[in-house]
């Protein structure tokens, strides 16, 4: 192996002198030229998102001339590193759910900027479907769950009853929930939001009893129907610090959020975007154009575009 | 509880029990045992795990001996985020090394959009042509019809668009991946030391779920195609490097000896005789990291790269099963291209008849030049750039009717078993859970004397030393629980893919056609992105742990079959003559000679079902198996890196904990060797 050797240690300098032209070659660009002609839309994995970023596509070529309106599918604290490194202008529907990149990047680094209320409200709950709920009313209080528990045992919970937890994205408190009212349920990890709804659709079907995280708008409400059960009111501060949270869900408005490069020299489709509001029945018919009725993104849209002018001529900028 | 770990530990128990109750006139069991140390060492420390855990019936690990490694990691995340643009690491080496993938990928996908689809068709198939020998033989023809084929269906399913992007990003991929593979692959293959240090290297490198870095890649390279690039190309590699080591130490002494002789220097023997005598494994290599960075392409899609990936991400989030199949067809059908091409090139070295003509090589390559270039100027005179709209066949809506039938069938109206729903639940209650339950029982240093001692028969010291350590690792990482957990969907899912890998894979080498028929049906499950079939197997299982081994065995199932059938194939047929002169039936000859020859084929069979079992605790996690993989994806979605990177460090350690138990040869025989 003596000769090898000697290959490997020329293989190593070489490796080396490499690294060296690379490191003394020109500093890099950091940032992509951007313009008004062309705007980057985040897009989430739930579909009340999509129909968001379809729509504002639709109008922001067909009537406020932008070129190209790019729609990148991405997770949300990505989609906001994205919007920090000017990658993406615009997230169109935010949960709230990452208050560390909030305070980092439009507090500290002020690379983002707010965007206004969309309009739609999100509400989060537990929810049981309403064949269940019907011949058990007192379900609907959250008092009265462990006198149900064992009807939701399966082989995932073990002796407790299975509650069907959120995906990892979403906001939750329902691991403290559970422990804070000593509620004899286990959580079982969806893992993935498709899943999650698929899961809850077969369950629904075959009308088998089950106790969910579940949330509003979605699509899939519309052929389901779940009753919520009551948890303790919301009060401000009331889940905080999370562990001891007792309370149920604030309900949600979902901000607009903007890279601050965008909001600034954007014109008029940043003007467009920070008006850009409608209500959880607007988007939920758009939704449900592309879950329920399996039209393309842009088909929805354009119907809806088509059929709501005096709708959104309220969101182009004043001439 | 504290019932349950004995029937985890059954399946070692007996034979210590049979043993004296067969043996009236033999030595006592003591005796017996005394005579064979390892298992006595084995017998004794499997006792103390069970009276310990019937004692203390639970085990978890001590909350005082953790670290905490949560706040180092957020001060180093919220340090890149500030640093990004202005660090010189950034300015003059990172950052060069985003917009360099970034401006590559885009030159590449507006020339694939410049070619059109008569251009990229024509050259896709002439490539196939070219690698299949460049003539009218059979296996250039074959070659060529299974390209055209291909991409004529990506077409027709109304793909191309989405296909060229993600060729692209391929393309660039492959390239990078397979560079830097075949570099490490040269140390590793010329030093003992570059060997030693590299091997754990690429283990975590294939075991570690992309998931638990994309976040820091994301703040380090940018979203989009650059943190895809450097994830794919960290995941691909290793396959290359391993092959091309494999190949370098394999050269045939004489030949090397020979080229020696003839006074050539190191430079020269590495160009002329080691080089060309790996070449083979090199391509097997290339072939691996090809397939590889197809799947990464398609996980890609969570940073917001487009192609296929997006399109399949897009279909479910309205569940859309059917709208998903034809993005994931197109995956396999570029998979199979691009395997078919390369295995063809791989053929055609081993081919003794087929010289190297230089100066016909120079001409074949300038016809495909020629014939793409007039393949796209006729494809621009027709006006036909991209595939026409008209020509689109939907397979969606079908599709769906039939998933629906299934599920609505399958799961729950089958007569006497009840459909799959009831078999996955007593899945989980007769299988998982005792398994669970019994090593959650087992107090952890019995845990760790029991894994101690089964490495230690394994692999001797090394092993020994390395298994404890990766377990303390987890331990110490506060992971304990959910990692038993993890491990007991592993355990089982290992168990059902080498149970069924090893018998499909016997089966289908004595059997000709099988191999054959099963060919395809293997490509598909190793390259259709899972989540295309998973998401509506959950109706059939309801989600869950059972789901999750599912995945994992249908995942990690076709790679055990094929190194199996191989490893068999590749028995010396005298051997098999001889004893089937000798009068064995059909099981001896298997039991025999086929089996114990093929050991260390059935070893890699092995290692290789743990690695990739274990590729897809993330994906069981996302359908319901929880743990680690939730924890995993739960980092990236929630930007938590502390979870999703201790997490993605607990399976590697579990990859390291079964890859060292069930290895023997590779460190025994090292050790011996030495």
């Amino acid at each position: 192996m003596k000769h090898s050797k000697r290959i490997s240690t020329s293989l190593i300098a070489g490796a080396g002198v490499l690294g060296m032209v690379a490191l003394s070659a020109c500093a890099a660009d950091t940032k992509k030229a951007g313009g008004s002609d062309e705007v980057t839309i985040t897009v989430p994995s739930w579909v009340g998102a999509r129909a968001n970023a379809e729509v504002a596509k639709v109008i922001l070529e067909d009537e406020l001339g932008v070129k190209k309106v790019n729609l990148k599918t991405m997770d949300e604290p990505i989609a906001w590193d994205a919007l920090n490194s000017g990658k993406a202008d615009v997230i169109m529907e935010d949960w709230n759910g990452q208050p560390d990149k909030q305070k980092l990047y439009i507090d500290e680094k002020k690379s983002v900027v707010k965007g206004g209320d969309l309009g739609v409200v999100g509400h989060i709950g537990w929810f049981v479907p309403k064949y269940y709920a019907d011949k058990h009313p007192e379900i609907l209080d959250y008092k009265n769950l462990n006198k149900f528990a064992k009807d939701f045992k399966t082989s995932e919970s073990g002796d407790k009853g299975e509650f069907i937890g959120a995906a990892p994205s979403y906001t939750t408190y329902d691991k403290y929930l559970i422990k804070n009212h000593n509620l004899d349920f286990k959580i079982k990890e969806t893992g993935n939001e498709a899943a999650q709804i698929k899961e809850i659709q077969s369950k629904y079907d075959a009308k088998t009893p089950f106790i969910t995280y579940w949330w509003e708008p979605l699509w899939a409400n519309v052929d389901m129907d779940l009753v919520e059960v009551k948890l303790p009111e919301y009060t401000e501060g009331c889940n905080e610090p999370k562990t001891d949270t007792k309370c149920g869900y604030d309900n949600n408005k979902l901000q607009k959020y903007l890279n601050a490069d965008f909001a600034k020299d954007g014109g008029d489709a940043a003007e467009f975007i920070k008006n850009f509001k409608w209500s959880n029945e607007q988007q939920n018919k758009v939704a449900q154009a592309i879950a329920k009725d399996k039209k393309t993104g842009e088909a929805a849209a354009k119907e809806w575009v088509k059929n709501n002018k005096d709708v959104w001529e309220k969101w182009l900028p004043k001439k | 509880m504290s019932s349950a770990p004995a029937p985890a530990l059954e399946d070692k128990a007996p034979p210590a029990q049979l043993a004296p109750a067969g043996a009236a006139k033999e030595p006592g069991f003591l005796a017996r045992l005394a005579g064979h140390p390892k298992a006595a060492l084995l017998t004794v420390a499997v006792l103390v795990a069970v009276v310990s855990a019937l004692v203390t019936s639970s085990g978890t690990w001590p909350g005082g001996w953790t670290f905490g490694i949560r706040s180092p990691l957020s001060d180093a995340e919220s340090w890149l985020a500030n640093n990004r643009e202005s660090h010189p690491i950034f300015l003059y080496f990172l950052l060069h090394i985003s917009n360099a993938a970034e401006s590559s990928v885009d030159t590449l996908v507006t020339f694939l959009e410049t070619l059109g689809v008569f251009g990229v068709t024509v050259a896709a198939v002439l490539i196939a042509w070219v690698a299949g020998g460049a003539d009218l033989s059979r296996r250039a023809l074959r070659t060529a019809g299974t390209a055209l084929g291909a991409f004529v269906v990506i077409g027709l399913l109304g793909m191309w668009e989405p296909a060229m992007e993600t060729l692209g990003l391929m393309v660039v991929c492959v390239a990078a991946a397979a560079i830097v593979g075949a570099l490490l692959g040269l140390w590793a293959g010329l030093s003992d030391r570059g060997q030693r240090i590299l091997r754990p290297v690429f283990d975590t490198m294939q075991v570690l779920p992309a998931f638990s870095y994309l976040l820091p890649f994301v703040l380090i390279f940018g979203v989009d195609v650059p943190s895809a690039f450097v994830a794919t190309v960290i995941y691909a590699a290793p396959p290359m490097a391993r092959l091309t080591a494999l190949g370098l130490r394999g050269a045939d002494k004489t030949a090397l000896e020979a080229s020696t002789s003839l006074g050539a220097n190191s430079w020269q023997q590495l160009w002329t005789a080691r080089l060309p005598l790996a070449r083979r494994q090199m391509l097997l290599g290339l072939n691996q990291t090809i397939m590889m960075c197809l799947s990464m392409v398609v996980l890609a899609s969570v940073v917001g790269v487009s192609g296929l990936g997006a399109e399949i991400y897009t279909a479910l989030s309205t569940v859309d099963t059917g709208l998903a199949l034809s993005p994931g067809i197109a995956i396999v059908l570029i998979a199979i291209w691009l395997d078919r091409t390369t295995a063809a090139a791989g053929e055609r070295l081993d081919d003794p008849c087929q010289g190297k003509g230089g100066p016909k090589t120079w001409f074949v390559w300038l016809g495909v030049i020629a014939l793409t270039t007039a393949g796209t100027v006729l494809g621009s005179i027709l006006g036909k750039q991209e595939w026409p709209d008209t020509w689109v066949i939907a397979i969606a809506a079908p599709v769906n009717a039939v998933v629906d039938w299934v599920e609505t069938t399958v799961g729950s109206g089958v007569p006497v078993v009840g459909g799959t729903i009831t078999l996955a639940s007593g899945f989980a209650t007769y299988v998982i859970n005792p398994v669970r339950d019994g090593l959650e029982a087992t107090p952890w240093w019995a845990l760790l004397l029991v894994a101690g001692v089964l490495a230690y028969l394994a692999g001797r010291w090394r092993a020994a030393v390395t298994t404890v350590l990766a377990l303390g690792v987890i331990g110490g990482m506060g992971l304990w629980t959910r990692s038993l957990d993890t491990l007991s969907v592993v355990l089982a899912a290992l168990a059902l893919t080498l149970l069924l890998g090893f018998a499909i894979g016997t089966f289908a080498a004595r059997v000709g056609w099988v191999e054959r028929a099963i060919r395809p049906v293997l490509d598909t499950l190793q390259t259709m992105p899972q989540f295309v079939y998973m998401i509506p197997a959950i109706a059939l299982f309801h989600g869950g742990r059972t789901a999750g081994v599912v995945a994992a065995v249908l995942y990690a199932l076709p790679a055990v079959i094929r190194i199996t059938t191989q490893g068999i194939n590749q028995i010396d047929p005298s051997a098999l003559e001889a004893s089937r002169s000798l009068g064995s039936t059909t099981g001896q000859q298997l039991r025999q000679v086929q089996l114990p020859l093929a050991r260390s084929s059935l070893l890699l069979a092995v290692n290789q079902g743990v690695v990739l079992v274990l590729s897809m605790v993330v994906i069981t996690g996302m359908i319901g198996a929880g743990a680690l993989g939730v924890d995993v994806v739960t980092g990236l979605a929630k930007d938590d890196l502390a979870l999703g990177l201790t997490s993605g460090i607990a399976i590697v350690c579990l990859g390291i904990l079964l890859d060292r138990i069930s290895q023997p040869g590779a460190d025994v025989k090292g050790d011996t060797s030495r």
